[in-house]
């Protein structure tokens, strides 16, 4: 009993939960843009995977200068310079590509087509510098707790591994999460935003510069990119064309909590995550401990197969848009 | 500039530029673009018809495609017959139990109280599920286990290719009626999403039915709608046929198939472009544009919007099903992992952007000329970067570099030519009026 509670945590609830964080960060990304310029953003894998692109190069100079957290990855220090290019490649893009559409008031599928193309001059930025390939830029200490120790300290027969990255990932993502609402709820310009959000022609009545509140939701979604996509390329690899895939997910989470709202974003991201691994694990060593021996599965019961990881966001989407299109939380639909 | 004086100067840079591609290139490559060209106007045309007639997002291009694709192997190829002793009846009827629970849980869905109906239908999934798995799992192993080097698929029906066509528009329009079931009539971005999504699952099935598709072994030699080159060249007239125009037999028999693919691919675009010119003409292409402009003006006068919206949405991907298999059938192969959502959703888009959204000559136009510029980009960058790197100093590590990513100049020129197209152009190169 006991041993299939370990087998759960070890292969469903920690690796869901670290990547449900990094799905909710970059879901948290797309709704800001939602919420503040009114369109959905298909370039943002893209800007995940640029923020981390230039996050990779410092981390590399970094590891040839020497420099080293320890038992933490160097990307850590590297990760605002990442958030800064990240951040100075969305600015540019906005001044010479989205402003011109906001000024004619634009449709916001216009918007779409636009960030498409955008999508494709980011992605073409990040092949050329980095190539198609993966690349690997974890470093420090593996494990806090690998499964062997585990296993010794507890005497069950399964282990309990806990990666660096993934207990950074969760500590990361906490941090960004809470600075976030109290940037969002406490802070004069968090509350423009918000009041931007809700009602635009309100919030320009009283005097709040729509130019400005923009400005800072790029920067947002600068760091909220670039540290969702570093953490994801820690805890698994860097491949362009993976960050490209995960726009469907982070869509998916978006939406399932409700477009526009950032605390549905982080309960989609979480919702999506635990789906999409619970469905792909096969179950069979939990159920063995739990089941009679007569009961054993004699296949995998994997419910479907992990390149099916997709139809999962996929599923959850479609029946979150037939019963309550507007999300769990309400976002706004129109 | 009008559009009677557009149309012929665009559609004669379209010429001048594949016939200058002959003349410095070499004339099977040119007719190698030629052909793409003509499937990519055709994939153009339906795009053209969801977004140009409608106002419909639909970023799920790749899956249609490929489902086009996947006909042409589910009709052309030879039946396996020991695969389907072997397990061809379980697979079926474990389809059938699959489309059977679906049906069940609508109508529980629809027949249970409204305060456990999702209980219900959850269970109704969950008990249909475990039985499609109990059957279909043994009978896919066996398919899988004959001859897995050779075959290890269920195969064809072994009919002439050519009807794989039509009956990849008919694959892809059935994906479309679910999709548009669902998204249609909620916000545009939806549908945008759940077309992504069902691009990527139609890929992943054939990259992981083996079954159905081989998956990521790929289906090769296809049977082809023209004579086969090895044969032709052996030809006692055709080689008399070569000699008289003075060139190798080699080139002849491959620029004479790839002119038979050219002729069969002109005559189902010209079709299918008289029928959308005739469509936008007609009352309901009139009623159909009314509705992009203003949907609740249109739904005011009595139009049933979200009918319309699902009938045209069904109509332009059973076009880009179309389109696919005509591909598949050029390259005579099916290879899932070659379907990149840049290459099959996203540069179809700008091939419409750019050509012109609501004209269906803009479509046909962007198709080749975008076409085109995918296919030369990739040399052109090249050429750039080495008279860039010629100037570095030699074995430069950078210059190597730079060298090395000449491949993705693509996506950048691609990206950049929509962008500017669409702040400076908007209309395109054939605007709608």
């Amino acid at each position: 009993m006991l041993n299939a509670l370990v087998a759960l945590m070890n292969f469903v609830v920690i690796p869901a939960t670290a990547y449900g964080a990094q799905l909710a960060l970059g879901a948290l990304g797309v709704t800001l843009i939602y919420g503040i310029l009114r369109f959905s953003n298909f370039a943002h894998g893209d800007t995940m995977a640029f923020g981390t692109m230039v996050t990779i190069l410092l981390t590399w100079a970094l590891q040839a200068a020497g420099v080293s957290l320890g038992p933490l990855p160097t990307a850590l220090i590297a990760m605002p310079v990442g958030i800064l290019g990240a951040a100075a490649l969305l600015l540019l893009t906005d001044r010479f590509v989205y402003r011109f559409y906001r000024a004619q008031r634009a449709a916001p599928v216009i918007l779409v087509i636009v960030s498409m193309g955008v999508m494709f001059v980011y992605n073409g930025l990040t092949r050329f510098v980095i190539g198609v390939d993966d690349q690997r830029f974890a470093d420090g200490e593996r494990f806090i707790l690998s499964a062997n120790a585990f296993r010794d300290w507890s005497g069950l027969d399964e282990g309990l591994a806990l990666r660096t990255t993934q207990a950074i990932t969760i500590v990361t993502a906490i941090i960004v999460v809470a600075a976030l609402f109290w940037f969002l709820n406490r802070t004069r310009t968090g509350k423009s935003m918000r009041a931007f959000s809700d009602n635009e022609d309100l919030a320009l009545l009283s005097g709040i510069s729509p130019e400005r509140v923009v400005m800072v939701t790029w920067l947002l979604v600068a760091a909220l990119a670039t540290i969702a996509g570093t953490l994801y390329g820690l805890d698994k690899t860097f491949k362009p064309f993976t960050y490209f895939q995960l726009l469907l997910p982070i869509f998916a989470a978006a939406i399932v909590g409700g477009l526009g709202s950032p605390i549905g974003a982080i309960a989609g991201g979480f919702i999506i995550a635990f789906a999409e691994v619970a469905i792909t694990y096969p179950l069979r060593k939990i159920l063995s401990y739990l089941l009679p021996e007569a009961w054993e599965p004699a296949g995998l019961v994997q419910l479907l197969a992990t390149e099916y990881k997709f139809a999962v966001s996929f599923i959850i989407l479609i029946v979150v848009l037939l019963i309550r299109p507007t999300g769990l939380f309400k976002g706004k639909a129109v | 500039m009008s559009n009677s004086l557009r149309i012929p100067l665009f559609s004669g840079l379209v010429a001048l530029l594949i016939l200058g591609t002959g003349m410095v290139q070499g004339w099977n490559s040119a007719l190698l673009i030629l052909n793409m060209g003509l499937v990519s106007a055709i994939m153009a045309l339906g795009v053209n018809l969801q977004w140009g007639f409608a106002g419909l997002f639909n970023v799920g291009v790749m899956g249609f495609v490929a489902l086009g694709g996947l006909a042409t192997v589910l009709i052309a190829m030879d039946p396996v017959g020991p695969a389907w002793e072997a397990g061809g009846l379980g697979i079926l009827a474990a389809m059938a139990l699959g489309a059977a629970t679906i049906v069940a849980a609508i109508l529980t869905f629809r027949a249970a109280p409204a305060r456990w109906r999702g209980w219900a239908t959850f269970a109704v999934i969950v008990v249909g599920f475990t039985i499609y798995r109990s059957v279909f799992d043994p009978a896919r192993t066996a398919v899988e286990a004959v001859d897995p080097a050779a075959t290890g698929f269920l195969g064809g029906l072994g009919l002439p290719v050519v009807l794989a066509w039509p009956v990849g528009g008919l694959l892809a329009a059935g994906a479309a009626w679910i999709i548009g079931k669902t998204a249609l009539g909620l916000r545009s971005d939806y549908l945008a999403i759940a077309t992504l999504g069902i691009a990527e699952i139609i890929i992943a099935i054939l990259k992981s039915e083996d079954w159905l598709s081989r998956g990521v072994k790929n289906v090769n030699n296809i049977p082809r709608p023209v004579p086969d080159a090895v044969e032709l060249q052996a030809d006692p007239g055709f080689i008399a046929f070569a000699s008289d125009w003075g060139v190798s037999v080699v080139d002849a028999a491959n620029i004479s198939i790839k002119l038979g693919y050219t002729a069969m691919f002109s005559v189902v675009l010209v079709a299918l472009l008289i029928l959308a010119q005739l469509a936008l003409n007609s009352p309901w292409g009139r009623m159909m544009r009314a509705i992009r402009d203003n949907e609740t003006a249109a739904g005011a006068m009595g139009k049933d919007v979200t009918r319309r919206h699902l009938q045209i949405f069904i109509l332009g991907s059973a076009v880009c099903g179309m389109a696919g298999a005509m591909m598949t059938t050029l390259d005579g192969l099916l290879v899932p992992s070659t379907y990149q959502p840049l290459r099959y959703t996203f540069l179809i888009w700008v091939m419409v952007i750019v050509g012109g959204s609501g004209n269906n000559y803009g479509a046909v136009i962007g198709g080749f000329l975008v076409w085109w510029l995918w296919v030369q980009v990739e040399p052109m960058g090249a050429a750039l970067l080495a008279a860039v790197t010629s100037l570095m100093p030699e074995g430069s590590a950078l210059a190597d570099h730079l060298m090395g990513s000449a491949a993705h100049m693509r996506l950048l020129t691609m990206g950049l030519v929509l962008l500017l197209v669409l702040r400076f152009s908007p209309r395109g190169l054939v605007p709608e009026r």
